[in-house]
């Protein structure tokens, strides 16, 4: 491991509350399931001294369906998404996703917070909340607020999230159409995605998409052309419009903006 | 910090943040986690954590306080799963095998060729191909 870790501060959180208040007290970086957190550690990567661990936190754990709405809490894994019923029933496009992120032991650590709060644009469940509206509830010793997944992110591993607030949960409303959720990376298990989607083919389609842009691109002057009855192939132009993609390590901008066309039209054949 | 190890109520002197993969291999001195790529690709130093299967690479030793964790020594030298590693030439140069054997543990015993696939898709072998990998567990699951 290249980080020294006898210079680091852990301490550990044995309620929400409590983990706020240390939150509020001074910087202190929370550490869920570690699968993102763990390997900047071992890279010699990681900036922050102070840490609070939230993984005993079990007010934090549970799948839940409150007024119509999926309450997942922050801590919820992979598997626990997986197992599902409630999950299966309502949201299995995110089940979808959390088959195909890491392996098992990756999905058995890994949280839906930590891959909201990670930022990375390649991260899986994220398009698959944008395209479900999912809501992220933040939480300080201050305050509980809600803010849309759309409307999280302000630029590349940027978000509206305080230094004093917690994920506590990712709530996601009904939603009304057939789901869809499609990764392309070099194989189905441990790799980042190239490019990763998710849409809704109901009344008003719904389309998002992750590794095309700084952050995750809610398509919505895509979802207005398909809406509107517009033909698929110049709505698949419209979509280039929408999304920034780069060149970098896993893929070039030109292979990501012909695949993201390519899957808007999977999509729209495949939930016909 | 206090957990169980292979069944043995454990205290172990560490840093907090230490990786659970150094307090099994250092502190423990139980060698047989290994460590392949120490950021969760490989699988070679999985171990269970609760009955589930982790990668002890990127564990931090304050989470498993209480909790049960069983490493490949957990299983004595007599497991059919070793057995059929050995026989069915599952094992070539052996690092990746520890952590292959370890996530094989959670498969049903009317687990499929797919869902062994499923179950090993978090380990990595440069070795041997898989198919003798998932031949010695379709083997070790037959009486
Ligand atoms: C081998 C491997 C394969 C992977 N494959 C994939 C993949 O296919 N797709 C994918 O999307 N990801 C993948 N990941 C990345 C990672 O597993 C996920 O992003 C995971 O969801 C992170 O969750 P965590 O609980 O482990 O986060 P942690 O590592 O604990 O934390 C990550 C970040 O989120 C912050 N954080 C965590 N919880 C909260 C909270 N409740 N409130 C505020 N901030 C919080 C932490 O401070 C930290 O900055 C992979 C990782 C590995 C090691
Ligand atoms: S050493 Fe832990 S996954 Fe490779
Ligand atoms: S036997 Fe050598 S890596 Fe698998």
């Amino acid at each position: 491991m290249r980080t020294a870790i006898s210079g680091l501060d852990l301490r550990r959180a044995t309620s929400v509350d409590d983990a706020l208040r240390m939150l509020a007290d001074e910087a202190r970086t929370p550490i869920a399931g570690a699968t993102d957190f763990y390997v900047a550690l071992n890279f010699g990567t990681l900036a922050p001294r102070r840490f609070v661990d939230i993984w005993g936190i079990d007010d934090l754990r549970g799948i839940d369906v409150r007024h119509d709405v999926l309450v997942m809490g922050a801590l919820t894994t992979y598997t626990d998404i997986i197992r599902s019923p409630l999950v299966a029933e309502r949201l299995p496009m995110l089940i979808d996703a959390a088959r195909q992120i890491g392996g098992p032991q990756i999905q058995n650590r890994g949280t839906i917070a930590g891959n909201v709060a990670n930022g990375s644009p390649a991260a899986d469940a994220v398009p698959v909340f944008a395209a479900a509206d999912a809501v992220v509830v933040l939480r300080s010793i201050r305050q509980e607020r809600r803010v849309p997944i759309t409307q999280f992110y302000t630029a590349y591993r940027t978000s509206v999230m305080r230094a004093d607030e917690l994920i506590v949960a990712v709530e996601v409303p009904r939603v009304d159409g057939k789901q869809w959720f499609r990764k392309v990376g070099t194989r189905a298990a441990q790799a980042i995605s190239k490019i990763v989607a998710a849409g809704v083919r109901g009344a008003s389609p719904k389309f998002a998409l992750g590794s095309v842009a700084p952050t995750v691109v809610r398509a919505y002057a895509t979802e207005r052309a398909l809406a509107s009855g517009t033909p698929i192939e110049q709505a698949a132009l419209t979509l280039t419009r929408e999304i920034a993609p780069i060149d970098d390590v896993r893929s070039t901008a030109d292979y990501r903006g012909q695949v993201a066309q390519r899957l808007l039209r999977r999509f729209w054949s495949e939930t016909n | 910090m206090r957990f169980t190890l292979n069944g043995v109520a454990t205290n172990v002197d560490a840093h907090p943040m230490s990786r659970l993969l150094d307090v099994v291999r250092e502190e423990c001195q139980l060698t047989g986690t290994k460590e392949g790529c120490g950021e969760g690709e490989c699988g070679a130093c999985t171990v269970l954590v609760d009955g589930d299967p982790v990668c002890s690479c990127l564990v931090p030793l304050a989470q498993v306080e209480g909790a049960e964790v069983v490493t490949i020594e957990g299983l004595g030298d007599d497991h059919p799963l070793q057995h059929a590693f050995m026989n069915e030439v599952g094992a070539q140069c052996g690092i990746c095998t520890p952590g292959m054997i370890m996530a094989a543990l959670s498969l049903e015993p009317d687990a499929s060729i797919d869902d062994i696939k499923v179950a090993l898709s978090g380990n990595l072998c440069r070795c041997t191909g898989y198919s003798a990998i998932y031949r010695a567990i379709m083997k070790a699951r037959q009486p």
